[in-house]
């Protein structure tokens, strides 16, 4: 029963820490990528060839899956299978190269307006 | 009854309230997502209901841990690995461009608790979903919620085999605060799903309301 939150015996061949370079935590801005932080690729960033050339191949397969659409932190996780502590000192790299803009966070102990409430409402009831 | 208007659009580093469209500002998104967690006993129906009403199949996002020492002590040691993975399993609901719904479903094992601390900042609510053949299994969660002040629904997955309750015979059981809603649900269906969402929307929207008018003051909203 407890076999499904395990890994597989050997593990991933390539281990987490070796694609974050040791680190578990996302870079000097102390950013904080909660699971739904909300990721685009920026527009205007990824430009500066030097800063592209220090990507890694994990960097590079986030960054395609946010072109294609604007994606959350659990979502790119997911998708790259990748775990998500990995993903967001990742992230945190690739925001401060200028490559991606984040969603703010939404404060904890605060609900959205009325309106948004409201429109999520009526979004469900439409589905 | 008519309610104050608790915009903050004055207020700078508040994304909410703007304009509804994905406006990009100072380099970060606008785009809004907004979070309930699915929580309750092992094989309740939890990944079910995520898949029931989510437009993507329900995904999921592993956590390694491996600063978790002392948790796993806490299991008697029996595992010699010093990582572990938990997953998570989670569905998204567009409700337009620029609006989103994540479902998460709550890592089911009391060990793993520590990560719902993560998942509930800024949740909008919870659905805690019961089994009313093993209705203990979703105390833990009720009280989690509680504690937290975080607002949430009771969910009974009424299991074909089981005996039906009622709403009120579940809340009693459960010894739910007033006002708490008890849905009788089937995890499986959408529309039961979506049912089971839009009440806990309508109580998170009345509870945070109530928690604005108790806490009047000049600054109401900006706790």
């Amino acid at each position: 029963m407890n076999g499904q939150w395990y890994d597989a015996e050997a593990g991933p061949l390539v281990r987490p820490y070796a694609m974050t370079g040791g680190r578990t935590k996302p870079g000097p801005h102390g950013v904080r990528f909660d699971l739904i932080s909300l990721v685009a690729v920026d527009p205007e960033g990824g430009a500066d060839e030097t800063a592209d050339s220090l990507l890694g191949p994990e960097h590079r397969a986030l960054l395609g899956l946010c072109r294609s659409e604007t994606q959350s932190v659990a979502e790119l996780a997911a998708d790259a299978d990748l775990p998500v502590g990995v993903v967001r000192v990742l992230l945190g790299d690739l925001l401060e190269g200028g490559h991606v803009k984040v969603s703010r966070p939404v404060p904890p102990a605060r609900l959205p307006d009325e309106r948004i409430l409201r429109e999520v409402i009526e979004g469900l009831r439409a589905l | 009854m008519e309610h104050h208007d608790n915009r903050t659009s004055g207020q700078p580093g508040e994304a909410l309230d703007t304009d509804p469209e994905t406006v990009e500002e100072d380099g970060e998104l606008a785009a809004l997502a907004l979070k309930i967690l699915v929580a309750g006993g092992f094989g309740v129906g939890k990944t079910t209901l995520v898949g029931a009403v989510s437009e993507i199949r329900p995904l999921r996002t592993e956590e390694q841990l491996s600063e978790a020492g002392e948790l796993i002590d806490d299991t008697g040691g029996v595992d010699q690995k010093t990582t572990t993975t938990v997953a998570m399993d989670f569905g998204r609901i567009t409700i337009r461009s620029g609006l989103s719904l994540y479902l998460f479903g709550t890592p089911g094992q009391d060990r793993f608790w520590f990560l719902w601390d993560e998942l509930s900042q800024g949740a909008l609510g919870a659905v805690v979903l019961a089994d009313t053949r093993r209705l203990e299994d979703c105390f833990p969660a009720v009280d989690y919620f509680e504690h937290r002040r975080i607002p949430f629904v009771v969910a009974v997955n009424c299991f074909s085999e089981a005996r039906r309750y009622g709403a009120h015979d579940v809340s009693r059981a459960l010894d739910l605060e007033q006002g708490t809603p008890v849905v009788l649900c089937d995890a499986r269906d959408k529309d039961s799903g979506k049912e089971v969402l839009i009440r806990l929307v309508e109580y998170a929207g009345r509870v945070h309301t109530a928690r604005l008018l108790e806490s009047v003051g000049p600054q109401a909203g900006s706790v």
